[in-house]
């Protein structure tokens, strides 16, 4: 992507969300000086912002002036939308289970986000003490299939990120367990 | 200590008076020796396949633990041969009604593949949990107490041959009475339990303890260093 031919730049959207948590050290990281930089230095245009519960409000801007074009509301039944239309998902880390499914049909989660190919960065919510949230995101980042932050390091992530050298994320695989369920009770493997 | 020392002095004199008390004390010690060969008989084969010849359709039940842990599930049971797990009964929390209605989908999508309804081959309950979020201590002592109540009638009513679950809390109880049912030859079932794909470097408290009690059967990670740190466990690669 990048500039078209006459020069108008292409809708690059930076989706934002954290779910049903509330994590306004997210949101009020993504609505820094610093963090809104680095993004348009990367090329994107828009800025959506899926705040949640937070009680942290980021400014809203048109981006006319060739800056950030930031929108935010607190839910949606659209999240999936969204990230089908995002060119970048900056989420939150908490693997969701007591509200999984509120969005609708999808999850909102990491993994709906890496179902659908689309670049990652997971941010750890370090008010959340004891909590197993970011051993996930980081084995993911380990194997190269998304980015992990936190709040304050998240210009640099931006800065540093090369979305080409991400993996894609293998779908899930339950045949293994399946299998070896089978063989213990006895029924033949087909 | 003194005290109590007396007293079960009284009660032993009470009883060797009437003439029939070594033989009360030999019978209680006989029957906690059996009790325990018995415990350890059952945590010996537990964990053992069964049988080298295929069985017929085994009554299944599937605890669904709500969000993720639900999506998870439903991804195994999807590559499962529902003729061999056949009746499928599903439990999932009270206040959970996202889960069983995603597991109706599941079933509905079965009987229109197959194209003909099919008799009534699964069954969908909700139990209570012991503990809501939030709930204080002191409530909390009776509702665990309706909870357990409530499992184990659930369990008398189905008494599965097989057991899927994969935490959080609400598959403990019920696996447990499974164990017991074990012990006292009510049932002998086969406990499948699969870990998070959130749990990367250590256990649920589930998990743990279904682990380190040897209630499951059989027990599932879906990366490899928990595998490393729980040589019982088998490594499956990730479900989601």
């Amino acid at each position: 992507m990048g500039d078209t031919e006459d020069g108008i730049k292409l809708k690059k959207t930076v989706f934002v969300t954290v779910g049903t948590t509330c994590f306004d050290a997210l949101v009020r990281a993504v609505d820094t000086r610093e963090v809104k930089d680095e993004l348009l230095k990367r090329g994107y245009t828009h800025l959506i912002i899926q705040m949640g519960r937070g009680s942290y409000t980021p400014t809203k801007s048109g981006g006319d002036d060739g800056s950030l074009a930031v929108d935010f509301f607190t839910f949606s039944s659209s999240i999936a939308d969204h990230l089908r239309s995002a060119s970048l998902v900056i989420s939150h880390a908490v693997y969701d289970y007591i509200h999984f499914w509120d969005h609708g049909a999808g999850s909102g989660s990491i993994f709906e986000t890496l179902r659908l190919g689309k670049p990652l960065i997971v941010v750890v919510n370090e008010d959340l003490m004891d909590n197993h949230q970011s051993e996930l995101a980081e084995e993911l980042a380990e194997r190269k299939h998304l980015y992990c932050a936190r709040p304050q390091t998240l210009n640099q992530t931006i800065a540093a990120m090369n979305l080409e050298s991400l993996l894609p994320y293998p779908p899930g695989n339950a045949i293994p367990v399946a299998k070896l369920i089978n063989r213990f009770l006895g029924f033949p493997d087909d | 200590m003194g005290l109590k020392f007396e007293i079960v002095k009284i009660l032993l004199y009470s009883e060797m008076e009437k003439g029939n008390g070594e033989v009360s004390i030999t019978f209680a010690i006989v029957s906690l020796t059996l009790m325990l060969f018995r415990v350890l008989y059952v945590i010996y084969w537990s964990g053992k396949p069964l049988r080298t010849e295929a069985p017929g359709a085994l009554s299944t039940l599937i605890i669904l633990g709500s969000g993720g842990h639900t999506a998870e599930m439903i991804n195994l049971l999807l590559v499962l041969q529902k003729e061999r797990f056949s009746p499928r009964f599903y439990i999932a929390a009270a206040t959970d009604n996202m889960s069983l209605q995603k597991a109706r989908t599941l079933e509905n999508n079965l009987v229109d593949e197959n194209g003909v309804k099919e008799v009534q081959t699964a069954r969908f309950m909700q139990i209570y949990r012991s503990r809501e979020v939030g709930q204080s201590y002191f409530t909390s002592v009776w509702t665990t107490l309706v909870a357990m109540a409530h499992a184990l009638w659930l369990m008398t009513k189905i008494r599965p041959q097989v057991i899927l679950c994969n935490g959080p809390g609400t598959c403990v109880p019920l696996c447990a009475i499974a164990f017991f049912f074990k012990v006292v030859g009510v049932r002998w079932s086969s406990v499948f339990y699969v870990e998070s794909i959130a749990r990367v470097r250590r256990l649920s408290l589930s998990g743990l303890l279904l682990y380190k009690l040897r209630i499951a059967d059989q027990f599932f990670v879906q990366w490899p260093q928990l595998q490393r740190q729980y040589p019982r466990a088998h490594y499956v690669g990730c479900l989601m």
